[in-house]
């Protein structure tokens, strides 16, 4: 078994154990949890190591037939893009993991059992190299994610959060299952091998008016999971009423998903359409932008308000992909990464302050920063990370999402900096009214600071918002060969589309293309 | 053809005359049965004369056809798929029961003699070759059910049940008998083989008594799998039948017709296909439309797995209209996938009914997941097996009928599938809301839970099937394609 295989089965064994175990020993049950959740984390750090960086193509790939007569494979491998969102999803289960210690009480072996799959889940669907498999560990991770919601979510409404959850995702996935079935048997007509081999797919030539239906329909799976607006209606549900963990990795790791996809799936299978596609997903993602941090602004419920936080900077990653050149989607890779990190590490400090509180609404609160410092430091340093602080991570990627908007449309550029504005204007304006001021209630007086297994989460999570701040460089090497190989299929095939999108928003093509577009205007 | 026709070769129905020999078995003992505790006996007679069934059955597979009494009868891989089929149903409704008529008290020896005479039933549809011996076949497979729906005496539901089934029943076999009627005229036989060859000559295939025996047909078998606009009387049967006899009925019973639909309609009917395929499609699409959409309003768990059974009858009907062999592969598939998980269902209600008729309201279900950990788990497998998601089986059957209805071409008919399977995951979540995500109401009494071990065995066996046939589908998926070489 290699080593990505022994990944995704790890945290399974897990599972297996602590459904074994006692349950009049929740401890136990936590410690073999969190044990494997951080073997499975050292022994994807070997993915890290084993990866050879400058290479675009699929590493450490796996394969063994699984239903040869449907030419299914059990196929996995990573490459740039998938290796730092494996390690995010490895990691981020340690995390959750630990920060569930004080916040999950009832129930504790179903809920270890929960996260265990749900990180094979995450795993999977990051390596997966095959459709079949791809679409199963897709579906798989619906399961836990949606108990973890309805079970252990807020009393009030978790229960529709989690159906809602669960069908807006159930929807996009099952017409993408239809299109994955079209591309299958359109692959086996005009080759004669039927199989759901991503690689061969990815020679495919597809007719134009094929891709435009495919391309809507994988589309619109990872739209739902970003998610874009307007198919973001669930998020702020699923957020606001899950558990502290669950949105965690929700944030972190799940929305991700839409994106991979898009990044994997939708620009190199069906390049022509995703030209042709741009205006309208640029435009939904500007409109994600702005709309949602509008929204966040008059939130009263500091998670809500992370929740809308999470559109806008998802907005920003699709931005950053379909601006279809290296700075925009090196930066929207990087930002998939800084999101996880930022917003996940937001997530854990309203998870701290509701279990010290029981409220999370931002009137209940003001002028903790005193009561509370350590608190305070680190919501400050991930505040700013969120907004985009240079040196913190936040700058890294939007500096390149915008770079390289500026470069497809100006235009864009322009409005998502007012995105980055407001989101300015939401974060501080809320940290300053929950942290700054008189402490006016009495309640607040008496808050704990964090205790030391808090502050050890944090800071994690800081020292890579630091880290990837200052030092993007590691990532970016490994992340940029991959995105020029989607890069490159996209401009092959879709490059003649070019000129007649651009030109269709009334502007000049060859000032504002890059270079590597222009060269096959010949076309 | 070339069959050879002229000896009666009792071995062909092997797998009937050890179902008949165990049934006279358990009458005769249950002379000599005196208390309740000696009941269980009976079962395992019964059981024990499965297994004997399955072993002859298991005895034809990968054999040249064989034909038995003049050409009526066939032992081929398909009729041996179908008869395990059949025989796994009987054999885990068997086992299920065994607690429960104790519990309700129904009259063991008389339940248990018909469920084996059922299953005679559907084994002898598997095999008939001839429209006659398919007609026999359907009627000892409904005369025993319709005294099972009404053997729990005690209930008024129980009877109206068995009523209303006898009427449909005997209604629909008027139409069956009259479509065969009307084949017999236009082709001048009842034997399957001949009436395709009839066909073939393709002089007669614009006959208009051709055309009406073929609808008529149709509108049988439609009767006896639910298909819409026949499926009305499913909800009512299915609720007051004895919940064992439920489960029977939707997974056996479903399996025994379509069997018989893919002999006639895939087999001899071949030629006619634009004509059916074209009211399949049609039937299709309703069947599982209004099936998903009426199981939304059920509060009853019977009910609601009428309607979930109504709606899975639709999803293999886009397999019979895909046609080839990926699509009549995948209905054998899917069947095989839905008799497991289905009956794992039923256990779980049994396990959670109480003598009466009592908790059978989804409320019932409230907290039973916290309170019945493995429970609630099994029943969870299966909510999300009936609903298509992987890795359990029922993901596995529904990728394999949709893939062949894009195969053949039938996008569309894929997509409104898919969004069925939506709208039925709504359903299939909100038992699970109730088991892991709601508490009883206060003052209402905690529901106990039944607990017998055969149950506990069905139990595991459907779990089991339905996590390793999704995980590891091939070797299923080869017996299915290996049972229908015959039509292509």
């Amino acid at each position: 078994m290699g080593l990505i295989s022994l990944l995704i089965f790890l945290p399974l064994a897990g599972a297996v154990l602590i459904a074994l175990g006692p349950r009049e020993k929740p401890g136990l049950l936590r410690g073999i949890a969190l044990t494997t959740s951080v073997a499975t984390f050292l022994l994807s750090l070997g993915l890290f190591t084993r990866f050879v960086a400058g290479e675009g193509g699929f590493q450490l790939v796996e394969m063994r037939p699984w239903v040869p007569g449907l030419g299914i494979t059990y196929r996995v491998g990573i490459d740039g893009i998938s290796l730092f969102l494996v390690l995010l999803s490895t990691l981020l289960s340690v995390v959750a993991m630990a920060a569930s210690w004080s916040d999950i009480k009832v129930r504790v072996k179903e809920f270890m059992i929960c996260l265990l799959f749900l990180e094979t889940g995450m795993i999977g669907v990051f390596v997966a190299l095959d459709l079949f498999l791809f679409y199963v560990f897709w579906e798989v991770m619906l399961i836990p994610m949606y108990l973890l919601i309805g079970i252990w979510g807020n009393p009030g409404r978790r229960i529709y959060a989690a159906v809602k959850f669960f069908l807006f995702t159930m929807f996009g996935s099952l017409l993408m299952l239809v299109a994955i079935l079209v591309m299958y048997f359109y692959h086996g007509k005009t080759t004669g091998i039927y199989t759901f081999d991503l690689m061969s797919w990815y020679n495919l030539k597809l007719p134009l008016s094929m891709q435009v239906w495919l391309f809507l329909a994988f589309g619109l799976a990872f739209a739902i999971k970003v998610p874009m607006f307007p198919f973001h209606t669930w998020l702020p549900d699923a957020h606001t009423e899950a558990p502290t963990v669950g949105s965690v990795l929700l944030a972190a790791v799940l929305l991700k998903m839409g994106t991979y996809g898009f990044l994997r799936f939708n620009l190199p299978l069906f390049p022509e359409a995703t030209v042709m596609f741009v205006p309208l997903l640029a435009g939904l993602s500007l409109v994600g932008i702005i709309y949602g941090a509008l929204v966040a602004m008059v939130q009263v419920d500091v998670k809500r308000l992370v929740a809308f936080s999470s559109v806008s900077h998802m907005g920003f990653v699709v931005l950053g992909i379909f601006a279809l050149n290296v700075e925009g989607m090196t930066g929207a890779m990087l930002q998939m990464l800084n999101h996880g990190f930022s917003t996940g590490a937001l997530f854990l400090i309203v998870g701290m302050i509701y279990e010290r509180r029981h409220t999370r609404m931002i009137a209940d609160f003001g002028g903790l920063s005193t009561v509370m410092p350590v608190f305070a430091t680190f919501f400050l340093i991930v505040a700013l990370s969120s907004i985009g602080l240079p040196g913190l991570n936040g700058f890294v990627g939007e500096f390149l999402v915008l770079l390289g908007a500026f470069q497809a449309e100006p235009l864009w550029a322009v409005v998502a900096g007012l995105g980055l504005i407001l989101a300015a204007v939401y974060m501080l304006w809320m940290f300053q009214r929950v942290m700054f001021g008189e402490v006016d209630k009495e309640e607040n007086r008496g808050l704990k600071d964090l205790n030391l297994r808090e502050a050890a989460l944090l800071l994690v999570m800081v020292f890579f918002i630091i880290q990837f701040g200052v030092y993007p460089k590691p990532y970016i090497d490994r992340i940029e060969p991959s995105l020029k190989l989607v890069l490159k299929r996209v401009e092959e095939r879709g490059a003649p589309l070019r000129p007649a999108a651009a030109t269709a928003a009334e502007k000049p093509a060859a000032a504002t293309a890059p270079q590597h577009f222009t060269t096959q205007h010949h076309n | 053809m070339g069959i050879e026709t002229g000896t009666v070769m009792l071995s062909i129905i092997g797998p009937e005359v050890v179902l008949v020999l165990a049934a006279l078995g358990i009458m005769m003992t249950d002379l000599f049965v005196k208390s309740d505790s000696e009941q269980p006996f009976l079962m395992w007679i019964g059981f024990v004369g499965m297994l004997g069934a399955l072993a002859v059955s298991a005895s034809f597979w990968g054999k040249e056809a064989a034909y038995g009494f003049y050409g009526m009868v066939v032992a081929d891989n398909f009729s041996a798929f179908f008869t395990t089929l059949f025989l796994i149903a009987g054999g885990l409704t068997l086992l299920m029961s065994s607690g429960y008529v104790r519990a309700q008290g129904i009259a063991a020896g008389e339940y248990y003699t018909l469920t084996l005479f059922a299953t005679t039933g559907m084994v002898l549809m598997a095999q008939s070759t001839d429209l006659i011996m398919l007609f026999l076949g359907l009627e000892v497979l409904s005369v025993s059910l319709y005294v099972l729906a009404g053997m729990a005496q005690d209930s008024t539901r129980s009877a109206e049940s068995s009523l209303k089934y006898f009427m449909l029943g005997a209604f629909s076999t008027g139409f069956l008998l009259y479509g065969i009627a009307l084949l017999y005229g236009a082709c001048g036989s009842t034997r399957l083989a001949d009436i395709g060859s009839v066909l073939a000559q393709k002089q007669i295939l614009r006959e208009p008594m051709l055309l009406a025996g073929m609808g008529l047909l149709l509108t049988g078998f439609g009767f006896k799998i639910a298909m819409a606009p026949f499926h009305r009387w499913a909800p009512d049967v299915y609720e007051g039948a004895p919940t064992p006899i439920t489960g029977f009925m939707s997974v056996g019973v479903k399996a025994a017709a379509f069997a018989a639909l893919l002999r006639v309609f895939a087999g001899s009917l071949a030629a006619l296909s634009p004509h059916w395929k074209e009211l399949l499609w049609i039937g299709s699409v309703l069947t599982m439309t209004i099936g998903n959409v009426a199981a939304l309003r059920q509060t009853n768990i019977k009910r609601m797995l009428a309607y979930s059974s109504i709606a899975h009858a639709g999803y293999i009907l886009i397999g019979v209209v895909a046609g080839g062999s990926a699509g009549t592969g995948a209905v054998l598939y899917y069947l095989l996938v839905y008799t497991l998980m289905n009956i794992g269902a039923f256990a779980v209600v049994i396990t959670i009914e109480q003598k009466g008729e009592k908790n059978l309201n989804l409320s019932a279900y409230a907290g039973i997941g916290s309170r019945h950990l493995a429970l609630g788990a099994a029943m969870a497998v299966f909510m999300f097996s009936l609903a298509g998601i992987p890795p359990f089986s029922g993901f596995m059957g529904k990728f394999y009928i949709f893939s062949a209805a894009v195969k053949e071409g039938y996008i569309g008919l894929t997509i409104i599938a898919v969004l069925n399977s939506l709208v039925s995951v709504y359903y299939y979540l909100r038992v699970t809301v109730m088991m892991f995500m709601q508490e009883p109401e206060s003052g209402a009494e905690e529901a106990a839970v039944f607990f017998h071990p055969a149950l506990a065995g069905v139990l595991l066996i459907a779990i089991f099937f339905t996590v390793q046939m999704g995980l590891f589908p091939s070797s299923y998926l080869q017996f299915a394609q290996d049972s229908i070489k015959m039509f292509l």
